[in-house]
C-alpha cells in the first residue's frame, strides 16, 4: 500500500498535474508537493505526488554501486 | 540528456550486473550473524520476488515486520467497515487490497453479495468524486495505511470540507510506523539486530523519526529503496554499521527521501488528524500509534456519524498472522499455509494483501 512509482510531470494545471509513467499518462494531485515543477520526476502514490526524485542523488547512488563493483571508470555524469 | 536517457538511470537500480556485484560485496563483507527486519510490506514483496532471502549469505536472516497496513488492521476495524458498507444508502469506497480480506462474519466481497455497494478506488480523490456524483448517498472511505497514505486521505477530507461535500466520510484506522518500531524494539523475545526502514513512509516523515529507535535500543536503521540494488545496498550499510559497532539512522534511498520529510504532507496530516492509541494485529494496542480524525473534521468521521456494533469480532481461528507480523514466525510455521489458506481462499489478511508476508511466500517462495 506504500507502493509509489516514479512518474514525470508533463503538464501542470494549478494543483493537478499530468504525469507520464512508462508510456501512459495519468492525473496526479500536487497538493502534497506544491513546489513540484514541469519535467520533475516524482514518486506517485495513490494519485498524489509525494516526493521529488532527486536526479543528482540517484546518479550518486549509482556511482557508489559502480565503485563497489570495482569498475575503474566511475563516471561522474552520464 | 534525452528523455529516454533520463529514464534509464532509474532502470539501472534493477539491472542484473548491478545486483550481482552488490550481492558479492554483501557476501564478502558479512561474517557476523545479523537478523534484519524488513519493516515494510513493499520490501517483503520485493525481497520475495527477487529471491533475495535465499541469495544473501547465511549469516544474514531476513524477517518480515508489521509493514503491511491491511495485515495489521485489527478484525474489529475491518468488521466495522463491513457494517458501514451494509448500511442502506451507503457507498463504501476502498483501495482494492481490502476487498477479499476476511472479516469475522464476512468479507467485503460477500457483503456485496448481500446488497452492499462497494467501489474500489485508486485514489481518495476518486472517492470524493463518487460522493459529489451521489449527493443522496453517504460515501464512506476506508482509511487504511501508514504515513504514505494518510496525507492523501487528509487532502481529500480538507477538500471535502472546503467544497462542502457533506456526504463524504472516512473511517480512519491509519497507523504510524515509529511507535510500532519502538514497541518491537523493546520486546526482548524479538531480538532484531537491524531495521531496513520503509522508503516511502520516510519520504513523508523524514529519517529523523527513527533516531529514538537507533539511539535508545542500539538498533541500526537504514532507510532503503525498493529495487533489488537498493535493498542489497541497504543490507550492506546495515552490516557495516553492525561490524563497526554503530547504531545510526542512515539513508540509502537518498533520491526519494529528504531530511525533515515532506513538510506539506506533515502539516496536512497534523491539521486533519490527531494521535490516538491504536490496536495492531499481532502487536496489540500501542499508545499514540494511530491517527484519529480531529474535532475540526468530526462531521466527516464515519464512525461518529454511523456508530456500529462489532462486539462479535474475533481474529481468524488458526491464523498466526500476528506472530508473523512481529517476525516471530514465518508463514511456513502456519498449519493452514498453502492448504486451507491460499490466496483464492484466504483465512487471514497476510494471504490477501499484495504486501502480505504469506502472499509473498506463497507466490514466490513456496
Ligand atoms: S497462512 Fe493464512 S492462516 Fe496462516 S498465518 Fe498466513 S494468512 Fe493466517
Amino acid at each position: 500500500m506504500c507502493l509509489a512509482v516514479p512518474a514525470r510531470i508533463v503538464e501542470i494545471d494549478k494543483q493537478m498535474a499530468t504525469v507520464e509513467i512508462g508510456g501512459s499518462r495519468r492525473e496526479a494531485s500536487l497538493v502534497l508537493l506544491p513546489d513540484a515543477s514541469m519535467g520533475d520526476y516524482v514518486l506517485l502514490h495513490a494519485g498524489f505526488a509525494i516526493s521529488r526524485i532527486d536526479e543528482a542523488e540517484a546518479l550518486e547512488t549509482l556511482r557508489l554501486f559502480r565503485a563497489m563493483l570495482g569498475e575503474g571508470n566511475v563516471a561522474e555524469d552520464d | 540528456m534525452t528523455d529516454a536517457g533520463r529514464l534509464a538511470f532509474l532502470d539501472e537500480f534493477r539491472s542484473g550486473p548491478q545486483t550481482r556485484g552488490l550481492l558479492e560485496e554483501l557476501v564478502a563483507g558479512n561474517s557476523v550473524p545479523l537478523k534484519v527486519m524488513e519493516v515494510c510490506g513493499t520490501h517483503t514483496m520485493a525481497i520475495s520476488r527477487h529471491g533475495i532471502r535465499q541469495a544473501v549469505p547465511e549469516e544474514l536472516t531476513l524477517i518480515s515486520g508489521p509493514g503491511c497496513p491491511v495485515c495489521v488492521t485489527a478484525n474489529a476495524d475491518i468488521d466495522a467497515f463491513i457494517e458501514l458498507a451494509l448500511l442502506p444508502d451507503v457507498i463504501a469506497t476502498t483501495f482494492g487490497d481490502m476487498l477479499r480480506v476476511p472479516g469475522t462474519r464476512m468479507g467485503l466481497a460477500e457483503a456485496r453479495g448481500q446488497g452492499a455497494r462497494v467501489q474500489v478506488v485508486y485514489s481518495t480523490l476518486d472517492a470524493l468524486k463518487i460522493a459529489r456524483e451521489n449527493p443522496d448517498r453517504s460515501v464512506v472511505f476506508f482509511g487504511v495505511g501508514f504515513e504514505t497514505t494518510a496525507p492523501t486521505v487528509a487532502a481529500a477530507l480538507l477538500e471535502a470540507r472546503q467544497t462542502g461535500v457533506d456526504n463524504f466520510f472516512v473511517q480512519s484506522v491509519h497507523k504510524v510506523v515509529p511507535p510500532a518500531l519502538e514497541a518491537l524494539s523493546s520486546a526482548p523475545e524479538l531480538a532484531v539486530d537491524a531495521y531496513l526502514c520503509p522508503g516511502h513512509v520516510t519520504a513523508i516523515i523524514g529519517p529523523e523519526a527513527y533516531a529514538p529507535v537507533a539511539s535508545r535500543y542500539g538498533i541500526p536503521c537504514v532507510v532503503t529503496g525498493f529495487e533489488p540494488a537498493d535493498i542489497l545496498q541497504g543490507l550492506i550499510m546495515l552490516s557495516r554499521q553492525k561490524a563497526e559497532g554503530r547504531s545510526q539512522v542512515e539513508v540509502q534511498y537518498t533520491r526519494g527521501v529528504r531530511a525533515g520529510g515532506n513538510p506539506a504532507a506533515l502539516a496536512l496530516m497534523e491539521h486533519v488528524f490527531e494521535p490516538c492509541d491504536a490496536a495492531w494485529r499481532g502487536l496489540g494496542t500501542i499508545p499514540g500509534s494511530g491517527l484519529a480524525i480531529s474535532e475540526e473534521f468530526a462531521a466527516h468521521d464515519a464512525l461518529r456519524r454511523f456508530p456500529v456494533d462489532v462486539s462479535y469480532s474475533r481474529e481468524p481461528r488458526g491464523c498466526i498472522c500476528g506472530a508473523i507480523l512481529t517476525g516471530q514466525k514465518t508463514p511456513r510455521d502456519c498449519g493452514l499455509f498453502g492448504g486451507a489458506c491460499v490466496p483464492e481462499h484466504p483465512v487471514g489478511p497476510c494471504m490477501v494483501s499484495s504486501e502480505g508476508t504469506c502472499a509473498a511466500y506463497y507466490q514466490y517462495e513456496s
